[in-house]
């Protein structure tokens, strides 16, 4: 291993290869396994001489408009989430492929397939697919780092945003990652026709017919691509797609001087034709390793499941849900696994908790107590640490959904009749999806309490600025909160009974009602402490 | 030459400083390195896990297969039994004995070091008092390092390195109290071994 590798997270390799492949701008908000792309470029002195755009921004939403606005302008712009990021970018998303790039834009889409850090392990293949647009999935730090260069390559070449998918498992591995020269960003330059970006529908027919007609191209540069290779093996019988991360888990399993398997290591999509059928026509049989949905065993396979036998996670060869790992691709192979002895019965589960100090959990301890008079069942929180009021001691939340539902769930509920229905929000999750669904409550004057429990940060991806700035209070004005409901408190110990006495009163309001308990984050409160002694 | 580690503790306890000092030492000994970490949920005082995998040769899984991890280094004793499906047949278990109880029905310490000592290859020592001893409550993870030293396929000058490269920035002061607490570490084992 050469001296002058860097020692990098696969996430750190994408921000590093990004600033190498000469990006004007990175554009995210804070998500796991994704959110240390951001980090990265923010750290980065590289990044600030360079001058490189790295604010964090409201919502994935936001994030892929200014990412397209600045490919408008003729520069590379990169965008990071993660999956259910693409969600909330989505609309975003699709119609840039229909637009078009001018300067390069390469999505970053971080799935979590075992839901390690989030609530479904949807697989954002099936985003690009849907989209039409190529998707780069790196097997290892060094691929990453290589192929954010080639995503914002084939994004200029072919006119179309391209997609990079990693996971979690190479998100947050670290390993010796070598790199090249840093490219110069590209100059300003407006695209050559001005309607381009004008999607009235005469225009978009025109730009969805391009679309379609570069599909062929995609398919045969995928075909070419360095990152999608054929290994021969000793015996026909069986041909293995392995995708992405996959390719090590399989290469963990197999001798590589005496490999039985032809193997394609599928790395760049869509899917290469050619040598898809070369595996099919050469073998027996096929075998699909992929972290996530069977999205390639499907399409190969096909409806009707005719022809040589395709195996994966659709008959069971290898588990529907979950991460893959060397032991269940060795299983899959048919081969001999040791395991150690089993955990001893002594082990207890370690659940995740909030943090000793925390003020989530002072407003969990007045909530619960001001709803002692009241039936359980109307506390609707939403994504992030207080997220955790669901597990005990609290026990005090009844869903979480998606970025924003607490406040609209509320609402909804309270239509249906449930009343007092209380939602549970944090400050960065109220910028990013509330603010909206607050307006909605206003607007009808929902019978509904909201707590934003304002701890000035997003917490639970570690800590990143919250875009409220300490403004929640005039935010809520400008909606249209009534200031007589809308009270500030400090969730301390001491505060215990007037913070209740607030919430039981607000409670009995038959309108919008705002708490916001403010306290700064126990771990960036900790983490400033200890820079502030150190400076 | 393939050392592969799970280091295991809870979310908080600092357990990436130590990969991280294997990591230089690795990197430094030029060899190949992959380490596989947990960001997210679970370190908001969940269990977390790193697999740590060194070789001098390329390696391809950023996870250490079930039944082949050499070593176990663990900075919480109920936490060294949790991974126990991935030691190898001849793996050591080298733990810290001092509880984290952060959870409601947390086990009797008694009852867990019972367990641990049902193990064939295991060190459990209480490396908070140690570390107190060579000046700092706070390096006892890096007392659990040395501990874990003799196991690890890495020169122990390289890993001294690792320590002076990662406490550097903090003081010379720091940089010695670490170098004693992972030679503490280190003398424990050879001494019980």
């Amino acid at each position: 291993m050469s001296m002058n590798k860097l020692l990098l997270l696969g996430v750190e390799a994408i921000a590093q290869g990004a600033i190498d492949a000469g990006i004007s701008g990175v554009y995210a908000y804070p998500g796991t396994p994704s959110t240390e792309i951001m980090e990265y470029v923010q750290a980065s002195k590289q990044a600030a001489e360079l001058g490189i755009h790295r604010q964090w921004s409201a919502n994935e939403k936001t994030a892929m408009e200014s990412a397209i606005g600045m490919s408008y302008a003729g520069k590379r712009a990169l965008v990071c989430f993660k999956h259910v990021g693409l969600n909330v970018a989505a609309d975003a998303f699709i119609n840039a492929t229909i637009t078009g790039v001018n300067g390069g834009l390469v999505v970053l889409s971080a799935d979590d397939p075992s839901m390690h850090s989030s609530q479904n392990e949807q697989d954002s293949r099936f985003y690009a697919k849907f989209a039409m647009i190529p998707v780069l999935e790196p097997s290892n730090q060094q691929e990453a780092y290589e192929m954010v260069n080639t995503a914002f390559e084939l994004s200029e070449r072919l006119n179309v945003p391209v997609m990079i998918r990693i996971t979690t498992r190479l998100a947050h591995s670290r390993s010796g990652v070598g790199t090249k020269p840093t490219k110069a960003q590209n100059q300003l330059r407006l695209p050559s026709n001005p309607r381009q970006f004008v999607l009235l529908p005469g225009i978009a027919r025109v730009n969805y017919k391009k679309l379609l007609n570069t599909q062929p191209l995609m398919s045969s540069l995928a075909e070419e691509s360095e990152y999608n290779k054929m290994v021969k093996g000793k015996s026909k019988k069986m041909g293995i797609i392995a995708a992405g991360i996959a390719y090590n888990y399989l290469m963990e399993n197999v001798n590589k001087d005496d490999n039985p398997y032809y193997i394609l290591k599928l790395t760049h999509y869509p899917l290469p034709p050619k040598q898809v059928k070369e595996l099919y026509d050469t073998c027996d049989k096929l075998l699909v390793l992929e972290d996530g949905y069977p999205i390639v065993e499907e399409m190969v396979k096909g409806f009707l499941n005719i022809g040589k036998p395709v195996h994966g996670r659709l008959d069971g060869t290898l588990p529907r849900d979950g991460e893959l790992n060397p032991a269940i691709v060795a299983k899959a192979l048919g081969m001999e696994t040791y395991e150690g002895s089993p955990i001893p019965a002594i082990v207890r589960n370690r659940p995740p908790s909030l943090c000793v100090g925390c003020g989530h959990r002072d407003v969990y301890a007045a909530l619960n107590e001001a709803l002692e008079g009241y039936e359980k069942g109307r506390v609707f929180a939403d994504i992030g640490c207080y997220t955790l009021g669901a597990l005990p001691p609290f026990n005090a939340v009844n869903s979480c959904v998606d970025m924003g539902a607490s406040i609209t769930m509320a609402k909804g509920a309270a239509d249906a009749g449930l009343v007092p229905a209380v939602a549970v929000i944090g400050d960065s999750t109220f910028t990013h999806s509330g603010m909206t669904g607050l307006l909605d409550a206003v607007n009808e004057n929902s019978p509904i309490t909201v707590i934003i429990s304002d701890n000035s940060t997003a917490g639970m991806t570690g800590g990143q600025t919250s875009s409220a700035f300490g403004r929640i209070v005039e935010i809520c004005k400008g909606l249209g909160v009534d200031p007589e409901h809308i009270h500030v408190t400090t969730p301390i110990k001491k505060n215990h009974e007037e913070n209740v006495a607030i919430l039981k009163k607000e409670l009995a309001y038959q309108g919008v009602s705002v708490i916001i308990p403010q306290r700064e984050c126990i771990q960036t409160f900790a983490r400033r402490r200890k820079s502030e002694r150190n400076a | 030459m393939k050392t592969d580690i799970i280091l295991a503790g809870v979310g908080g306890q600092g357990i990436l400083t130590i990969a991280a000092g294997i990591g230089l030492a690795a990197v430094s000994s030029k060899l190949y390195i992959k380490q596989a970490e947990v960001h997210g949920m679970s370190q908001r005082g969940g269990d977390v896990q790193s697999h740590l995998r060194i070789s001098d040769q390329p390696i391809s899984s950023d996870l250490i297969p079930l039944g082949k991890a050499h070593l176990i280094l663990s900075v919480e004793p109920m936490e060294s039994l949790r991974y126990l499906p991935f030691l190898s047949k001849d793996g050591w278990v080298v733990t810290n004995t001092i509880p984290f109880n952060n959870i409601p029905d947390y086990p009797e310490t008694e009852d867990i070091l019972k367990e641990i000592k049902k193990l064939p290859k295991h060190i459990a020592l209480d490396a908070d008092s140690i570390a107190k001893e060579v000046g700092s409550s706070r390096a006892s993870n890096i007392v659990m390092l040395g501990a874990a030293s003799p196991f690890i396929d890495i020169e122990f000058s390289k890993l001294e390195d690792g320590i002076r490269q990662l406490f550097g920035r903090k003081g010379d002061d720091i940089v010695e109290v670490n170098l004693k607490a992972l030679r503490a570490g280190r003398e424990f084992t050879e001494k019980n071994r």
